[in-house]
């Protein structure tokens, strides 16, 4: 551990009143010391990194394994790789990522008509289930998107 | 082989999708047998998390048979049946070797604010999870722990998170005997941390919700007092009242980021995004409990912030303690408390589904419909 003071034990009363019975974070936490030689400690052989990471900048390097799921693509990659340009403290990463999000649901469907399939988003959203547990909220919510539906389209109608 | 995959807020499906392969000398890839779909995967579910990418699986409660493993994998073999705890962990960094399992330093390299768990975004770090035929579980020697075997699959799928996380909920808490315990949630996490409060000496459990069946189902499981929410003008004086005027000993927050309740907290963490969800519950623990008293959280809020009384933590003397379950470090007397009877987790089991369902099994959830309490995704009939 760096320390600005190498000779903080010979400060008057250093050490005295060490309990370390008193860590709050017990039992979570079985306090061995090891923090204070921070990344130092025995660590598994690196996962190849064949698919494109994005990695926290808090961090030097990546962690032994990681998932290598869905890497970033089209525009919610772009923006995703702006995100990850930024501290996990900043709201410049996280708003951004939840951004992403919204922009590849919509990448998701035209990837799906690309290829070839019409992607059946009553079914997603648990149709059946609706249908069968939730009927009479599902026939409220269908009548009142329609009855707007139908009055937006009324009301641009006698504008023009 | 078969697997969840999500397409956007509130849609999901399953699909054919590649079958996992080992990418580390440490992998396992486990046929999955069970897997529950967990109140937190709503919270990706409805677009909440960020960085919750189209084409990812969900799940991280399972547990299945070992079909493969890597080459330097000795602790488990191939045809062990297994259960994965929900939090990827090497076992070796400091903070696993400290216990911290949910804070493993070396298995998510995109977010140094949250360890890895299994299927739950690229936050966490970007791993398929179980809602799926098969998956790939990183650090083989560590996590998947063997089904004793006498125990009910049913209550080994439990023992991934359901019940370590309630459990931990009490443990933090730092409960003493005859101290009143406030949980609030009745979803699974809450019921089984009410239930958990027994065991470290409580006097009085109390739960708040303000889902009717869950509340009746809570009474009845946890053996605990049961209120709702919506049949009281201000929850924190109800508290304070039928505690003596004096507040909760421990308060213990199992809701999370899509609280219901405070309608400034629902339309700046649910309706614009201002902050990381509703953090209703967490305010409610915080003024709830006692002056000194302990405000435990498990409840899952997202990364950015949320608005909180922080200033009411310091002016009470309040001890906020939080953490993702370390399954881990209590897999083995949570083992031995259901192979003893004092834990029934399967008895939270209110619904069965064949994976081909997950659409309508995320709706029910979801929605909490059909009083549903804990959904089991089963992948195939053949298991």
């Amino acid at each position: 551990m760096k320390t600005e003071n190498q000779d903080y034990k010979n400060i008057p009363g250093w050490g005295m009143d060490i309990d370390i019975d008193n860590e709050p974070t017990y039992p979570m936490k079985n306090y061995t010391g090891d923090d204070h030689k921070r990344s130092n400690y025995e660590r598994s052989e690196q996962q190849k990194v064949d698919v494109e990471l994005l990695k926290s900048n808090e961090r030097p390097q990546y962690s032994a394994v990681f998932g290598n799921t869905v890497p970033p693509s089209g525009l919610s990659g772009i923006i995703r790789r702006y995100a990850f340009k930024h501290s996990e403290d900043r709201y410049r990463h996280w708003i951004p990522l939840i951004l992403a999000d919204r922009v590849n649901a919509w990448e998701g469907i035209i990837e799906d008509i690309g290829n070839g399939i019409l992607p059946n988003v009553l079914a997603e959203r648990g149709i059946k289930s609706e249908l069968r547990y939730n009927a009479k909220n599902f026939a409220t919510k269908t009548l009142v998107t329609i009855a707007a539906t139908v009055l937006s389209i009324a009301l641009i109608k006698k504008r023009k | 082989m078969l697997a969840m995959n999500y397409r956007g807020p509130f849609r999901v499906r399953v699909e054919q999708r590649p079958m996992p392969e080992i990418l580390h000398p440490e992998d396992a890839i486990v046929r999955v047998t069970r897997t529950c779909i967990c109140g937190s995967d709503l919270h990706l579910y409805h677009g909440m998390v960020p960085d919750t990418r189209v084409g990812s699986t969900f799940g991280h409660e399972f547990i299945g048979i070992i079909e493969e493993i890597g080459p330097l994998v000795t602790n488990i073999k191939i045809g062990d049946q297994v259960l994965v705890p929900f939090n990827i962990a090497c076992g070796k960094c400091n903070f696993c070797k400290q216990g911290l399992y949910g804070n493993c330093h070396e298995s998510n390299s995109m977010a140094t604010a949250v360890g890895a768990i299994f299927g739950y975004s690229h936050t966490a770090g970007g791993y398929n999870g179980g809602q799926a035929e098969y998956v790939r579980v990183p650090y083989a020697n560590f996590g998947p722990t063997v089904i004793p075997a006498d125990m009910d699959p049913d209550d080994a799928v439990l023992l991934t998170d359901v019940v370590p996380t309630g459990y931990q909920a009490a443990e933090m808490g730092g409960i003493k005997e005859g101290d009143t315990v406030v949980v609030f949630g009745a979803g699974p996490i809450g019921i089984m941390a009410a239930r958990c409060a027994w065991f470290f000496g409580a006097a009085r459990v109390i739960i708040i919700d303000h889902i009717e069946y869950r509340l009746e189902f809570a009474k009845n499981y946890a053996k605990c007092e049961a209120y709702s929410f919506k049949s009281m003008a201000d929850p924190v004086v109800f508290l304070k009242k039928t505690t003596d005027w004096y507040g909760a000993d421990v308060c213990i927050d199992c809701v999370g980021c899509e609280a219901e309740g405070n309608t400034l907290q629902t339309f700046t963490g649910k309706v614009t995004l201002m902050q990381a969800g509703a953090a209703t519950a967490l305010q409610w623990a915080i003024n709830s409990v006692k002056k000194g008293g302990i405000v435990s959280v498990v409840g899952v809020y997202g990364p950015p912030f949320n608005y909180v009384p922080i200033g009411n933590v310091l002016n009470k003397g309040i001890t906020l303690r939080a953490n993702q379950a370390s399954v881990k470090r209590l897999l083995p007397k949570l083992i031995e408390h259901v192979q003893a009877g004092r834990l029934n987790p399967k008895g939270l089991i209110t619904h069965r589904v064949p994976l081909e369902e997950i659409s309508d099994a995320y709706n029910i959830f979801s929605k909490k419909l059909d009083e549903c309490i804990k959904t089991v995704l089963i992948p195939s009939a053949k298991h």
